[in-house]
């Protein structure tokens, strides 16, 4: 083939798939600022004939979902901050101090990550009771808070700081908690960077959990919000699509911004051979 | 680093442990509200699930869905990724984060969407099938098409993952190969075969374990497209053990689900990676 051909059929095949990703997101956005109704005609409109906001003002009205918004983001933002707090100073351990067991423990938590969290769910949720925790936002937030993969990936990006500088550190006369504070944790930076997105669109788009446990509707999340909408509003395309968009955007748009931090997180967590 | 293995040994491990023994007892609703009511039934939870068709017709569903969706899926992701690698590509990085973005979207938001977009009547789907003269397909009514549709959806939704995983390969793929084959006269398919694809053979063991291993735990996908539904057709494993656990509070047999689950899981990658251990020692 010609390498110009060739060129202008990968490139077209490129664009292709683009718009096969792409294209049911910005629909949904377009059918958002839809009229009522309008969306249920054959052919299917592409865009609004006349674009309208009614459908997010009806969904702040006369919906859960802005509080199930206001809930997604408290949830999504404590269990960042948490997972930081919990995960950052295993990982760092298991990088750079010594302990008995270390290779062994850490051996044992790299083969829990074949154990699919379902199987889990059901005692957890017999625990939480008993805790008096179903139906609280801390319910959802504890089992997620130390995680195995966020270990994982604060360790691999550790074993890089140079073990001189910690020595360097304490010999000048630095205790182990001023050493992490001031010399461990600014090094870590940019997986810092990697694990909080990563556990905030976790925790964003966490659906069966959060399901399990938040029985009132006044606490559900987002995704538990709009699936109940959707049982309720089956006709309505355009209110649901509307809330479809104030559920994607923010996580969308986080992507966007930290991508590098996310890709590299994702390629760190893929090659753990 | 204390408070970390705390809290996954009681938030994890414990329950991991618990399952097996819930799995063995008949802990039901009303155990739930008396704990005396608990009784030991030893394996007759898992006696009783291997007598029960929907168990069955679940583990099917789960299973047609892995056998189709995971190399449709893989297939997908990788041409997307050679297609980003090759040379002639133009704007590269926002080709990959469009393809990437469904991977970042909510579940259950972007199922919306392919609710519409799959309805029989106004959806954007059949009215392009209906251009090229094909009959509207009752995509999340019938049940021969609903786990198609579930798939469709899912391959969508998640191959973007897959194809970033590969693309870092193929970008460490030694550049000299492909010289030293192409000296030798090889033809671009034939590069494909004899440098590309055995270069990417260990990513590809991963890559299709990590997608196995998701694509069983299928769940948020029929919850909000079909309810489990029509005729149970898309029920999948996690679907069944939802339903029994938290719709009929049957916990010890929805733990013997999970366990089960887990179980088939843990054979499937142990036979995946017997398997490439035999095929990568000559």
């Amino acid at each position: 083939m010609m390498p110009r051909s060739r060129a202008l059929l990968v490139n077209v095949a490129l664009f292709a798939a683009a718009a096969l990703s792409l294209g049911p997101l910005l629909w949904m956005v377009s059918v958002s600022f839809m009229a009522p109704g309008e969306a249920s005609s054959s052919p299917p409109p592409l865009f609004p004939h006349q674009a309208t906001l009614e459908n997010y003002r009806q969904l702040f009205a006369q919906t859960r979902m802005g509080r199930g918004f206001a809930n997604s983001l408290f949830l999504a933002t404590a269990a960042t901050l948490l997972a930081l707090l919990f995960n950052v100073s295993a990982g760092y351990a298991f990088a750079k101090l010594r302990f008995a067991g270390r290779e062994r423990i850490f051996r044992i938590l790299l083969g829990a990550l074949i154990i699919p969290a379902q199987v889990a769910m059901i005692p957890l949720f017999l625990l939480l009771k008993s805790m008096g925790l179903v139906n609280t936002y801390l319910g959802v937030l504890l089992p997620s808070v130390a995680n195995v993969f966020g270990i994982f990936l604060v360790r691999q990006y550790a074993l890089s700081i140079p073990d001189e500088l910690l020595e360097a550190a304490r010999i000048d006369g630095a205790g182990e908690l001023r050493l992490f504070w001031s010399i461990v944790l600014p090094a870590l930076g940019p997986i810092l960077v990697t694990l909080a997105i990563f556990t905030f669109l976790g925790s964003w788009n966490d659906f069966l959990w959060p399901l399990i446990v938040l029985t009132d509707d006044d606490r559900h999340t987002l995704p538990v919000a709009l699936a109940s909408l959707t049982r309720e509003h089956v006709q309505d395309s355009e209110l649901m699509m509307a809330g479809g968009v104030i559920t994607v955007l923010p996580v969308l748009a986080l992507f966007l911004v930290l991508q590098r931090y996310y890709i590299q997180g994702l390629l760190a967590g893929s090659v753990k051979g | 680093m204390l408070p970390a293995l705390l809290m996954i040994a009681v938030f994890f491990f414990l329950p991991v442990l618990a399952a097996l023994g819930l799995s063995l007892t008949d802990f039901d609703i009303y155990a739930l509200v008396r704990l005396d009511n608990l009784r030991f039934v030893g394996g007759g939870n898992y006696l009783r699930l291997l007598q029960t068709p929907l168990f069955w017709k679940a583990l099917g569903n789960t299973l047609f869905f892995v056998i189709a969706g995971v190399p449709l899926s893989i297939t997908v992701s990788l041409a997307s990724a050679l297609l980003l690698h090759s040379a002639v590509a133009r704007g590269k990085a926002i080709f990959r984060t469009a393809l990437f973005a469904p991977v970042v979207t909510t579940l259950v938001a972007v199922a919306v969407i392919w609710n519409y977009l799959l309805h029989t009547r106004y959806g954007l789907i059949n009215s392009l099938l209906g251009l090229a003269g094909i009959h509207p397909v009752d995509w999340l009514g019938d049940p021969n098409w609903a786990m198609p549709a579930i798939i469709l959806f899912a391959v969508w939704k998640n191959f973007g993952f897959n194809m970033v995983i590969f693309l870092a390969a193929l970008q460490s793929i030694p550049e000299e190969l492909y010289e030293a084959s192409r000296i030798e006269g090889a033809t671009g398919p034939q590069q494909l075969r004899f440098v590309t694809l055995p270069a990417l053979a260990p990513t590809l063991v991963l890559v299709s374990t990590l997608t196995m291993a998701g694509y069983f735990q299928l769940f948020a996908e029929p919850y909000v497209l079909t309810q489990g539904g029509p005729l149970q057709s898309t029920t999948s494993v996690l679907y069944f053990m939802y339903e029994e656990g938290f719709k009929w509070w049957n916990l010890g047999s929805a733990s013997a689900v999970a366990f089960l689950l887990f179980l088939l899981v843990l054979a499937v990658t142990m036979a995946q990676s017997f398997v490439f251990r035999r095929w990568s020692e000559p």
